[in-house]
Order: C-alpha cells, then sequence, then structure tokens
C-alpha cells in the first residue's frame, strides 16, 4: 500500500518496514538532481523531521520523513547516480527505508493516490 | 503582476516553466531541462530570450567625451560598431551595473544593461549626461542570444553579413524581412550572437531560429549556469553597489589609457578610489573555486582556511554539468586568493574541501577571427 503526503513524499509499508521517495511531481518540479543527502543507517525521526537534502541543478530542497522510526537502509545507487530519482522517482529511485514505530497511526494521516491527485489538482 | 516579453506565448507554446525575474515572467527552463539545455548550447546552439534587458541608444554631439566621464573605458579606440564590456560605478568605486556599449557613430551609441538596473540605469544616464545628448529606450525591441558552436552555420542561412562580425563587433542586417542590430556576443563562453529585433519581428525569428535542428531553446537556469563556467559575473551576486571592479577582479575592464600613468588618467566615477586599489591591492579578491564531491556549495555558503577561520563567502555556485563537479565564485581574503589555495567549505554544518581555480573552468570559444 503506498501512501502520499502533503510535501510530495511516497511511503510504501511492507511489514514493519517503510520505503520512502518523492513524487513524480516533486522529481519534476526539482528538475535534474546532482546530488542526495540522505541520512545515517541507525539514527531516528519523527514524522516531519528534515531527513534529506536533495541538491537539484537549480536549488536544494530538503525531504521530510512522514514516518517516525529509525531508519535501516538508504539507496546507495545515488550517490553515482542522482539522476536515478528522476528517472524513477516512485521506484528504484527511492530514497530510504524507515523501521517504523506504530504503522496504523501514522499512516492514517497521509493520503491514498486518488486523495494525493486531487490534492495535485486543486 | 511580472512584465511579459513579446515571446511569452511562444515560451508556453513550447513548454517553458516560467519564473519571476527581475519583474519579469521568463523561462526558467524548457522541456528539456536545465542540465541538457545546458550542454546543448556548449554543443550546438541555444536560443535565449534575453528580452528583459535594457536597450537603449545614447546620442549627441559630444557623447563620446561625456560617456568617458562616467565610464572607465577609452571610447574613442571603439571603431564604428565595435562594442566593450564597461561598468557604471559610483563614486565609492563600487559597482551600479555593468553594461556592453556599442559604438554605431562618431557620437551614436548603443547599450545594453541588466533588467534589474534598467530603469536606474537611462536615469542616472539623463542625469549625468548633457541635456542636448538624446537618450532613447528601445522599449520596443527584443533581445535574442543564439549560442554555442553551431550559432554560426545557423546565422550562416540568415545573413552573410552577420557571420562575417568578429567577436564584440556588430552589423545592421535584415533576417527574415526585420531590420535587426546583430552582435558577435553573449554570456555563455561560446561563439555566437546577440540580435535586437523589433519586437513585431521576433515571435517569427524565433520560431524560425527554433526550426533549425541545431537550435533548442535555453532558460534563464542553463543561462545562469553557462555564464557561471564561463567564469563571468552574475550583477547582484557577483558584484554589486560594494564591491569594486579590483575587488571583483574586473580590472581588465579598466582601459589602460584611464589608469595611472595613462593618457586620460581618471576622470569617471570612483576613480580615486579604484585606481588607489589597483596600485595597493585589496584585502578581497572574487576567485573561482572547485569543490570537491558532488554537493553544490550555493550563494551564502562560507568558506574557511585550513585552521577553520571564516575567510570568505561563495557568491554565485551551483553544479556544473559540462564538468560534472560543483563550482563556485566567492570573495576571500586575499591572501587566500592565488589559485591553488586550499579552503574549505562549509555546507550544512560539513566541511567540503575547495580549491582556488582558475576561471574560466571552460575554455572560451570567442570568435576573434
Amino acid at each position: 500500500m503506498k501512501k502520499y503526503s502533503e510535501n510530495h513524499e511516497w511511503v510504501e509499508l511492507g511489514g514493519d518496514i517503510a520505503v520512502v521517495g518523492i513524487t513524480k511531481y516533486a522529481a519534476e518540479q526539482l528538475g535534474d538532481l546532482v546530488f542526495a543527502e540522505l541520512p545515517s543507517i541507525d539514527s531516528e525521526y519523527h514524522a516531519g523531521d528534515t531527513v534529506a537534502v536533495l541538491e537539484s541543478v537549480k536549488t536544494a530542497s530538503d525531504i521530510y520523513t512522514p514516518c517516525s522510526g529509525k531508519v535501516v537502509a538508504i539507496n546507495d545507487a545515488l550517490e553515482d547516480d542522482p539522476e536515478l530519482v528522476n528517472r524513477e522517482p516512485e521506484g528504484q529511485g527511492w530514497l530510504f527505508k524507515v523501521h517504523i514505530s506504530d504503522p496504523t497511526d501514522q499512516f492514517d494521516s497521509l493520503m491514498d493516490q486518488s486523495a494525493y491527485q486531487s490534492f495535485l489538482d486543486q | 503582476m511580472s512584465v511579459r516579453t513579446t515571446l511569452h506565448d511562444l515560451h508556453l507554446d513550447i513548454g517553458a516553466k516560467m519564473v519571476p525575474f527581475a519583474g519579469y515572467d521568463m523561462p526558467l527552463q524548457y522541456s528539456d531541462g536545465i542540465k541538457n539545455e545546458h550542454l546543448h548550447c556548449r554543443d550546438a546552439a541555444g536560443l535565449f530570450d534575453v528580452s528583459h534587458m535594457g536597450q537603449f541608444t545614447v546620442r549627441g554631439t559630444g557623447a563620446s567625451l561625456a560617456l568617458e566621464k562616467l565610464l572607465p573605458i577609452d571610447i574613442n579606440s571603439l571603431s564604428s560598431n565595435q562594442q566593450i564590456y564597461t561598468l557604471l560605478l559610483n563614486h565609492d568605486g563600487g559597482i551600479r551595473d555593468d553594461l556592453i556599449i556599442t559604438r554605431w557613430h562618431q557620437d551614436y551609441f548603443f547599450i545594453v544593461v541588466n533588467a534589474a538596473c534598467k530603469q536606474q540605469d537611462i536615469e542616472y544616464f539623463r542625469q549625468y549626461l548633457p541635456s542636448h545628448i538624446g537618450i532613447e529606450e528601445l522599449d520596443q525591441h527584443a533581445l535574442l542570444a543564439l549560442q554555442g558552436p553551431k550559432a554560426v552555420t545557423v546565422m550562416q542561412r540568415l545573413s552573410l553579413e552577420a557571420i562575417a562580425l568578429t567577436f564584440m563587433h556588430g552589423c545592421h542586417t535584415s533576417l527574415l524581412g526585420a531590420d535587426c542590430y546583430v552582435t558577435r556576443s553573449g554570456y555563455t563562453g561560446e561563439d555566437g550572437f546577440e540580435i535586437s529585433v523589433p519586437a513585431t519581428g521576433v515571435d517569427a525569428l524565433a520560431r524560425k531560429l527554433l526550426d533549425f535542428d541545431e537550435v533548442r531553446p535555453v532558460g534563464l537556469g542553463a543561462r545562469d549556469s553557462l555564464r557561471l563556467e564561463a567564469g563571468l559575473c552574475l550583477y547582484g551576486h557577483d558584484m554589486d553597489d560594494n564591491t569594486t571592479p579590483v575587488e571583483a577582479a574586473l580590472v581588465w575592464a579598466i582601459s589602460q589609457s584611464r589608469r595611472v600613468g595613462g593618457a586620460k588618467e581618471g576622470g569617471f566615477p570612483g576613480a580615486d578610489v579604484i585606481l588607489g586599489q589597483i596600485a595597493q591591492g585589496t584585502t578581497r579578491k572574487r576567485v573561482g573555486l572547485q569543490i570537491e564531491g558532488r554537493v553544490p556549495a550555493r550563494q551564502g555558503t562560507e568558506l574557511q582556511d585550513p585552521s577553520g577561520n571564516i575567510i570568505g563567502q561563495v557568491t554565485s555556485g551551483g553544479f556544473t554539468p559540462s564538468l560534472q563537479q560543483p563550482i563556485a565564485m566567492a570573495y576571500v581574503n586575499t591572501d587566500c586568493a592565488d589559485v591553488g589555495s586550499q579552503l574549505q567549505a562549509v555546507i550544512r554544518g560539513k566541511s567540503y574541501p575547495a580549491t582556488v581555480s582558475k576561471m574560466p573552468f571552460v575554455p572560451q570559444h570567442y570568435y576573434r577571427g
């Protein structure tokens, strides 16, 4: 199940591990990425914290985690190929994985695909 | 509400992402994206709408001498249709604006200035030039830049007069029936042309240029990364009212004859300060930086020496598409300004090694004949 935040992150839950990335819309807005500053493994964050920075040719953008928990993986492929986020923002261009503390609570406040689409259309 | 250039509809037609810039609604990028636009301009030819820039003429008996009182250049060294990069200065030697002035005839000049400064520049000329000298704003003219190694190939199909030009020279010529003034110049470091064209003819001309296979549209995003690679200053970032040409490493823009010992020494605003600084040096200087890794050091990034002392700040920075690394322009203390000096750029609390580098970062390809 994939859910979306108002900050244009997506999160996909499998068991208690959530994969986080940015949406296609966000990737298009950012433009060509040149660098992804990702969080350290084992660092803990609350939903809404700044956990990463994506640098595009034009600007730097903070990335917030949509869910609380401990970072258990980062996408190493972005080190050499940050544009993977532009090419496949909602697939191979994921950013980090979080071991989440309490799945149900956190996910309720996020949007599903159709709600996110309506949010974009507003 | 932002002002629109005549090409606004064209920009929207070809997928521009528009942003406010200097009071204008301008294309940041098109569908190719900043990186591809940048690389295309270095490889083939890019078309830029720079109609937001100010264009005006200065004409009247004695205009040459009167302009020499305002500009640190030797106007009489310019032949007809030759142009020169110069600076408007305040009395402290600070830079009010940078501009290109072209001598059309003996006492008839064509001037192009930055969009954000144009009203104040025109007022300045009105105030300080004798009243009989006429200043005419060419606000019914658009300005295009066609830049890149294939610019000349494209221009060859439109005007043989234009392709005969060498760098920093211009000519009146007809392009698709429109009376244009074309110069061999630009702000990308590439060979290319700037085309001053009546607004009534710019849409047809731009569409025609974009029809050629070599030409892609380029927005302000790539214009910025191209000029940064070329080591060219952006007014308001790499220089302003509080920086002098000496600090900005623009001494080359002060004509030899206007310097100490020259035939027309001094006599321009801020001359005492500037000539003094040329002799005695300054405490800070504009330099180029190459930064290790992939993190762009953007405007405002703090710079430290190896001991951790703050010695300067980045004024323009980004990730260069051509070299695939972060580069920047910065002001640093003069004792850290030698090429090869090792510094640290502090970005979000982390230090990244930065080396003072020669500019331009990529070779210039101006056509000098």
